[in-house]
């Protein structure tokens, strides 16, 4: 029971069951939405960038605790970052998930997700939140390039 | 016969039920997905490879021969197990997504043109969709869509006004894989055929639930897979009346399907033949053979009874928990349940009912817009099969008991 315990611990259930910044921003001018075929969450994440910083970022979702959560503790995160901070952050998280090692510092609350990295099937819930902020920052394309 | 009385030994015909998850016990409740296979089963294919492995249909020695006629001997069983008239109107494939995928293409390509019109239901498994969508971005016909109740039957009053003279097939699931509600077949081929409408039944969960009669239902086509029924991964059937076989163009092209090849011109071979290009899945299909047998022995009227008296217990005890909403109420329904525990993710739940050994389907089962409809993202779903007992329904209902400590309600 210590894996699933681990896995639901308080913050997660905390952020799974009353996310913060969950709520559909008019002003944002860059957007994008999410989707895991497999359980069918979706996300839609806003943000409202100036130059490479993050003024603002919000999302709306349909999805499991793990998924909520780790969308609820990204946007607290990434609130007044730049994009370069965000995508660093992003790498040590994934980290943090598909590795035995030991968690990198820095993380914050993040490191309360630590707990999935039991559970191979559940990664795609964790990080569902922040590849579609990806998408809307649009790190997957041409910035990674210009970066 | 009783299944209860020799449940302990019908459990041993399965060796995977032996499985212990963290420990614990497996409780396997994902039958809806796919059936645990019997020794009996696992023994015939590594007979058929260690014994008479050979292509079938083409050697004159003896190993082909007898392959040939192992493998002819399944489509005689599988005939007999859904009572097809004549044994060439039973074609194997790889599984129910494949037959129906061959209908849509073969049948669509003959007989639906621009401007026809698809008829399912809003119940149907994505496999039961996709293709004919397909055939629709190919020809330009449109879906109609029976509905959905609240209790998950389907609305059938409308029918008149959903079928038209463009309609050109309907296809209807025999029961639902997500709520295991048991549908008025019959009664929806008899109306389509008033209007010479064919139709086709994707009986993947009916096989190992109910007894399937093609004559009886006269239904046009009936499409199921082996696996759903304890038998091997990567066989199906596809049943097709003959005079529709004779008129459709083959599905996929190569060796066996054809009687003469020139590069000027290709006769095709005879029924069933002329749909099973390439070697099939000889030892699936002998394996099939033997879990029919299986099947048999136990009676089908005893696995019918066993199956409701869980499906009633486990709604029984899931009544107590409370905030659970059931999905799916059917007065006809086969042993799957499907609900939701208040708003907590189905995905949340499966993960801690896995840690006591449960294994459920959490999910949208390949029902999204059956999902859609209901306003919901997913279901849990516990689905039973012969093997099952009633302390594995406590299991499931013990530890969805944590998941409430573990959200804190």
């Amino acid at each position: 029971m210590d894996n699933i315990n681990n896995l639901y611990q308080e913050l997660i259930i905390d952020h799974g069951t009353e996310p913060r910044n969950c709520h559909v921003m008019p002003n944002s001018n860059h957007d994008a939405e999410g989707f895991n075929p497999l359980c069918g969450d979706k996300i839609h994440v806003y943000l409202l960038l100036d130059n490479d910083i993050i003024k603002d970022i919000s999302f709306i979702s349909k999805g499991c605790a793990i998924s909520t959560a780790s969308a609820s503790i990204m946007s607290e995160i990434l609130k007044g970052k730049t994009l370069q901070e965000a995508q660093n952050i992003f790498l040590q998280f994934q980290h943090l998930l598909t590795t035995e090692d030991p968690a990198p510092s820095g993380l914050g609350k993040l490191i309360a997700l630590a707990g999935v990295r039991e559970f191979p099937s559940r990664v795609k819930c964790a990080t569902l939140a922040w590849h579609t902020f990806k998408d809307a920052a649009q790190l997957n394309k041409s910035r990674e390039n210009h970066d | 016969m009783d299944i209860i009385k020799y449940i302990d030994k019908i459990r041993q015909d399965f060796p995977a039920l032996k499985t212990k998850v963290f420990g614990k016990p497996l409780a396997y409740l994902d039958n809806a997905a796919t059936t645990q296979k019997p020794q009996l089963m696992l023994d015939a294919i590594e007979d058929y490879y260690s014994a008479i492995n050979a292509n079938v249909h083409r050697g004159v020695h003896f190993l082909s021969e007898s392959a040939t006629e192992a493998y002819e001997g399944a489509r005689q069983r599988l005939q007999q197990f859904i009572n097809a008239k004549h044994s060439n109107e039973c074609i194997f494939v790889r599984g129910t997504t494949e037959a129906i995928n061959l209908v849509a293409t073969s049948f669509g390509q003959q007989f639906v043109k621009q401007g026809d019109e698809i008829v399912l239901t809003q119940m149907e498994h994505h496999s039961n969709i996709v293709p004919w969508k397909l055939l629709c971005e190919r020809s330009g016909a449109e879906l109609r869509i029976i509905p959905v109740n609240n209790n998950g039957e389907l609305e059938l009053s409308n029918l008149d006004a959903i079928f038209s003279e463009r309609t050109k097939i309907v296809a209807v699931t025999h029961i639902s894989n997500s709520l295991g509600t048991i549908n008025p077949v019959k009664e929806i081929i008899s109306k389509a055929h008033e209007r010479n409408i064919p139709v086709l039944i994707d009986g993947a969960q009916a096989a190992a639930h109910i007894k399937i009669d093609v004559q009886d239902l006269d239904c046009d086509f009936y499409v199921l897979s082996a696996h759903k029924c304890y038998g091997p991964m990567g066989v199906g059937l596809l049943y097709a009346k003959q005079k529709w076989l004779e008129q459709m163009p083959p599905y996929q092209g190569g060796g066996d399907m054809i009687l003469q090849v020139t590069f000027e011109k290709i006769t095709y071979n005879s029924l069933p033949f002329k749909f099973e290009a390439g070697t099939p899945s000889v030892a699936d299909a002998i394996g099939w053979h033997a879990a029919l047998d299986y099947l048999a022995h136990l009676d089908h009227k005893a696995i019918a009874q066993h199956e409701k008296v869980l499906l009633e217990y486990c709604v029984q005890r899931l009544q107590e928990l409370p905030h659970l909403k059931f999905w799916g109420t059917a007065k006809n329904k086969a042993p799957i349940v499907s609900f939701t525990l208040d708003d907590i993710h189905p995905h949340d739940i499966g993960t801690i009912v896995n840690e006591y050994g449960v294994a459920v389907r959490t999910g949208h089962h390949c029902n999204m817009p059956l999902m859609d409809s209901f306003g919901i993202t997913g279901t849990v779903r516990a689905s039973f099969g012969l093997y099952n007992t009633i302390q594995e329904v406590d299991q499931l209902c013990d530890a969805l008991q944590n998941v409430h400590k573990i959200f804190r309600r």
